[in-house]
């Protein structure tokens, strides 16, 4: 793309600060799309994990509530979250 | 697990716990099926590449210097960025909003983030903050002050919330002594601030 053409979308800014958030973010289009749910279906979800701490970073939030969505849709239970969860 | 530190940045501190539980979806939903390595890398390069301002950028200089395409915009405003081959996700229910010179509006998402993506890609932090969330609509002459916008008391300021299914996006004014430029000189005067409301081209 060209310098000039690059410079509206970029401002400075990075589209995601690290790639775990781009990839949350994937995930959470695969989920919608593949289940055939609506965005809104996801972003209730958003809604009330940003309400309940409104300056927590975005993407925890994000990542809290595409946990709740894939729970609510019977993909995973909150035990399976907790288990897949890298040891580190 | 795959380390996916392949952007050319330094990562030396350890995985934070949140994105521990995002990885942890990823290989519950790749286990699934529902998630490929190739579908996420296609999403993040579209929408760090792709899908940006510098696309609404195109649509208001060709509104700018065609008035049925403004008006086709102003009318429906998907169907209007489908002309220029923009759509997509977030783009559904686009409705583009004039600034007059006695109309200013601005563009908010009290709830979360909502924001027309095909058009501006997504959006900046500080329009995800609870700050702007909240004060754009009790106070917003004096949230675009603090942003560098003063406006005429004889402007009206009108705040639009997306937080439901139609997302807005501001057709700023075209500056005066631009008559000379063609479509693609407007279109870099386009900033994506202008297209949120909280600045002028």
């Amino acid at each position: 793309m060209a310098g000039d053409a690059a410079l509206p979308r970029r401002n400075g800014e990075l589209v995601f600060e690290a790639p775990w958030q781009g990839r949350a973010f994937a995930l959470a289009l695969a989920v919608v799309e593949r289940l055939g749910l609506d965005w809104s279906d996801f972003q209730r979800h958003l809604i009330r994990e940003i309400a309940a701490r409104p300056d927590a970073p975005y993407y925890d939030c994000w990542v809290e509530a595409l946990e709740a969505l894939v729970v609510e849709q019977g993909l995973a239970t909150p035990a399976d979250l907790v288990a897949a969860r890298p040891d580190v | 697990m795959s380390e996916h530190d392949d952007d050319g940045h330094h990562h030396p501190q350890p995985p934070s716990p949140i994105e521990l539980r995002a990885r942890a979806l990823e290989d519950i939903l790749k286990g699934k099926g529902l998630v490929s390595e190739e579908f996420i890398d296609s999403v993040v390069g579209a929408y760090e590449n792709d899908i940006g301002p510098m696309n609404g950028a195109r649509v208001v200089a060709r509104a700018w210097v065609d008035p049925a395409y403004r008006a086709r915009l102003l009318a429906d405003a998907t169907a209007a960025i489908a002309e220029l081959g923009l759509g997509g996700p977030e783009g559904e229910h686009l409705v583009a909003v004039e600034n007059t010179p006695t109309v200013h509006n601005v563009v908010v998402c009290t709830l979360c983030s909502c924001y027309p993506w095909p058009v501006l890609g997504l959006p900046p932090n500080w329009y995800k903050s609870a700050p702007y969330r909240s004060r754009i609509v009790r106070e917003p002459r004096t949230v675009l002050r603090e942003m560098g916008l003063e406006l005429a008391e004889s402007v009206e300021v009108r705040v639009w919330d997306s937080s439901a299914e139609t997302r807005y996006m501001v057709l700023p004014e075209r500056p005066a002594g631009t008559e000379a430029l063609d479509e693609a000189e407007l279109a870099k005067l386009v900033t994506r601030d202008a297209m949120i409301g909280t600045a002028r081209p």
